[in-house]
């Protein structure tokens, strides 16, 4: 597929390119359990492609099938155009793509800098001698990488938190500096596993702004799965409907809202 | 007020990333290091130095190579005493077998033997955490002692099973053997000391040292973000073993002389160590001092206090020294994790507003 070929400009003016990712077929089982059924979607360069679907319907599961943490048993995953082999999670990360958790994984006990300057733990290359050194290469590479995370942190306005443990921070931080930790590994592909569960409604509108303004300022591809719909509808420009397992709908936000299946699997169906 | 970080302002990331970002705490790190080497080896005398200042400095390096392991990297080990044992048994082999190689390079080489050692039994750390992590590292502990033990070839075949360090000299000094100076014990094994600290701090400041808390926090999240579980674990036994080898040829050869190693490096040598860590403070390189000197200075005190100055048998206070540290351990389990560093960090912290909290 040519990626120039097929790439559009969005309303609000920003160019979504070729298919940056493409899942084909795939089907992930556990035992007898059938959690992905056979589903082919594709994820746009510089698009927010959003994953929705009643509980259990396998988003997460999908999500872990990107990030490497499951593997699928039928399916291929393309990947910038080429065949992704079997891998481990960190050998995905080292190819670019970066998630969030929907329970937060933050590392508690080191402070804010510190767990998004693991975030650059890729773009670090100097080995154990020049660390155990330190003067030099380590330090100079070192304050390269801050001045970068110093960025992300002005960026999603948490300079204040800094040096605070993330342990005594509350939820609505701690899901902004897991975001940040994403943000600073600067991810081809980032993947939000529910970024506003469990948020009120201001702290919805601050995340859903800051989504937006990754995707329209870095140009990063967003992938994300979220249960407000209201969230979803504005946010994404694609969305993919999923429910036990297989793929009921695909398309823009209009067209998922009007599909007969979709409003079937969320308002329920009467039996007959 | 000295204590303060009030006005004291970074312009740049480097100096906002310095090891003592207070200009107070970086006065007094130069002032302790002057004192050390300027001031302490021209007043040493051999009770101080057995006593207290030598034991002191080798079982601070010990700590540290713990503190990488268990505070840093949140992997337990149990086998720090058979790790000491073969930091001995290889300073002990390469001192006789290449006698005409300085002794400095022989404890380093001692170092990267125990390192070798270390992650060869850090690999169950892949499967296995937690308390059945220890229960594998207390394996090693056992298996490394019966080997000294039993293969004769370690000890060269000498007949009391004993290992005894040959006479060594560094410039003209001897630093090992029973002629040994007690400055020279002192400086040697601060040399060692200050080096081992810096490297340690460097490492646990930068990518590396955070790969291994990410290791500790959340092994999951850990390798979400690009980190190899494989190799940050091995790395962090490598590394701590290095130190915990360096610190058991130190042992042996400048502050024993003779070792035999069941009594020497047997579990509560293990213990003993862990013991530091955790009174001292978990995931500190100031804790590993702090915790070295204060199991170090307890018996002695003890000893001043309850036998010399109170008449108590000597039985009854080291039975109580016991209690002590037991207590003290529970006491830290509980209430404070991160030890002695982290009252001093709090301590600070609190001081940073005094007089004034609101």
């Amino acid at each position: 597929m040519n990626a120039t070929a097929d790439s559009y400009v969005t309303e609000d003016g920003r160019t979504i390119g070729g298919v940056l990712m493409d899942m084909r077929n795939i089907t992930l089982r556990f035992g007898g359990v059938e959690a992905i059924k056979n589903i082919s979607f594709d994820i746009r360069e510089g698009e927010i492609r959003a994953i929705i679907g009643p509980n259990g319907a396998g988003k997460s599961s999908m999500l872990n099938v990107i990030s490497g943490f499951y593997n699928p048993q039928e399916g291929e995953v393309f990947f910038r155009g080429e065949r992704r082999p079997q891998m481990k999670p960190y050998q995905v990360a080292r190819m670019g793509i970066a998630r969030t958790f929907q329970n937060i994984a933050l590392f508690e006990g080191m402070t804010v800098l510190d767990n998004i300057m693991t975030g650059r733990l890729n773009h670090m290359k100097a080995g154990l001698f020049r660390q155990a050194i330190w003067k030099g290469a380590a330090e100079r590479e070192e304050i390269e990488n801050r001045a970068h995370v110093e960025r992300v942190i002005d960026f999603l306005e948490i300079q204040a938190i800094r040096k605070t443990p993330v342990g005594r921070l509350p939820y609505g931080l701690k899901k902004r500096v897991e975001l940040a930790r994403a943000l600073a590994a600067d991810p081809k592909l980032l993947l939000l596993d529910e970024p506003m569960a469990g948020m009120n409604v201001e702290e919805k509108e601050d995340m859903s702004r800051f989504i937006l303004d990754v995707n329209d300022q870095f140009g990063t591809t967003i992938a994300l799965i979220e249960h407000d719909m209201g969230v979803v509808m504005d946010l994404s420009d694609r969305v993919v409907v999923m429910d036990y397992g297989r793929k009921i709908g695909d398309g823009s936000p209009d067209e998922v809202r009007t599909n007969q299946e979709v409003i079937d699997a969320y308002l329920g169906v009467a039996h007959d | 007020m000295l204590y303060r970080e009030a006005g004291d302002f970074k312009t740049s990331y480097a100096e906002d990333n310095q090891t003592f970002p207070i200009k107070f705490d970086r006065w007094r790190y130069w002032f302790v290091l002057a004192v050390a080497y300027l001031v302490i080896p021209f007043m040493i005398n051999d009770y101080w130095a057995n006593a207290i200042f030598v034991p002191f400095l080798i079982y601070a390096i010990a700590a540290i190579g713990l503190n990488i392991l268990t505070g840093y990297c949140g992997q337990v080990s149990l086998g720090t005493g058979g790790f000491m044992a073969v930091g001995a048994y290889a300073c002990y082999k390469l001192m006789t077998a290449f006698p005409e190689v300085n002794i400095i390079v022989h404890v380093i080489l001692s170092g990267g033997i125990t390192a070798a050692v270390g992650a060869a039994f850090g690999l169950p750390s892949l499967r296995i955490k937690g308390f059945y992590l220890a229960v594998a590292t207390l394996a090693a502990q056992f298996f490394l002692v019966w080997l000294f033990n039993k293969v004769a070839w370690f000890y060269n075949y000498s007949a009391s099973g004993q290992i005894s360090a040959p006479e060594r000299f560094v410039g003209g000094v001897a630093v090992t053997g029973p002629n040994t100076e007690a400055w020279a014990k002192y400086m040697i094994c601060l040399v060692f000391v200050t080096i081992c600290a810096i490297i340690a701090r460097n490492l646990t400041r930068g990518t590396i040292g955070r790969t291994w808390m990410a290791i500790r926090d959340m092994d999951i999240a850990a390798e979400i973000i690009g980190v190899n579980p494989l190799k940050a674990k091995l790395l962090a036994f490598a590394v701590s073993s290095f130190f915990i080898g360096i610190a058991g040829a130190l042992f042996f050869a400048v502050y024993l002389g003779a070792v035999e190693v069941g009594e020497a490096f047997g579990i509560q040598k293990s213990f003993l160590v862990l013991f530091m860590v955790i009174i001292g403070g978990l995931g500190s390189v100031f804790g590993s001092f702090a915790g070295a000197a204060f199991l170090v200075v307890l018996p002695v005190a003890l000893k001043l206090i309850g036998v010399d100055l109170l008449g108590w048998p000597t039985d009854l206070v080291s039975h109580f020294q016991l209690v002590i540290i037991g207590a003290l351990i529970m006491f830290f389990l509980i209430k404070e994790p991160h030890g002695l560093a982290q009252l001093w960090r709090l301590a600070k912290e609190k001081l940073r507003l005094w007089p004034f909290p609101y």
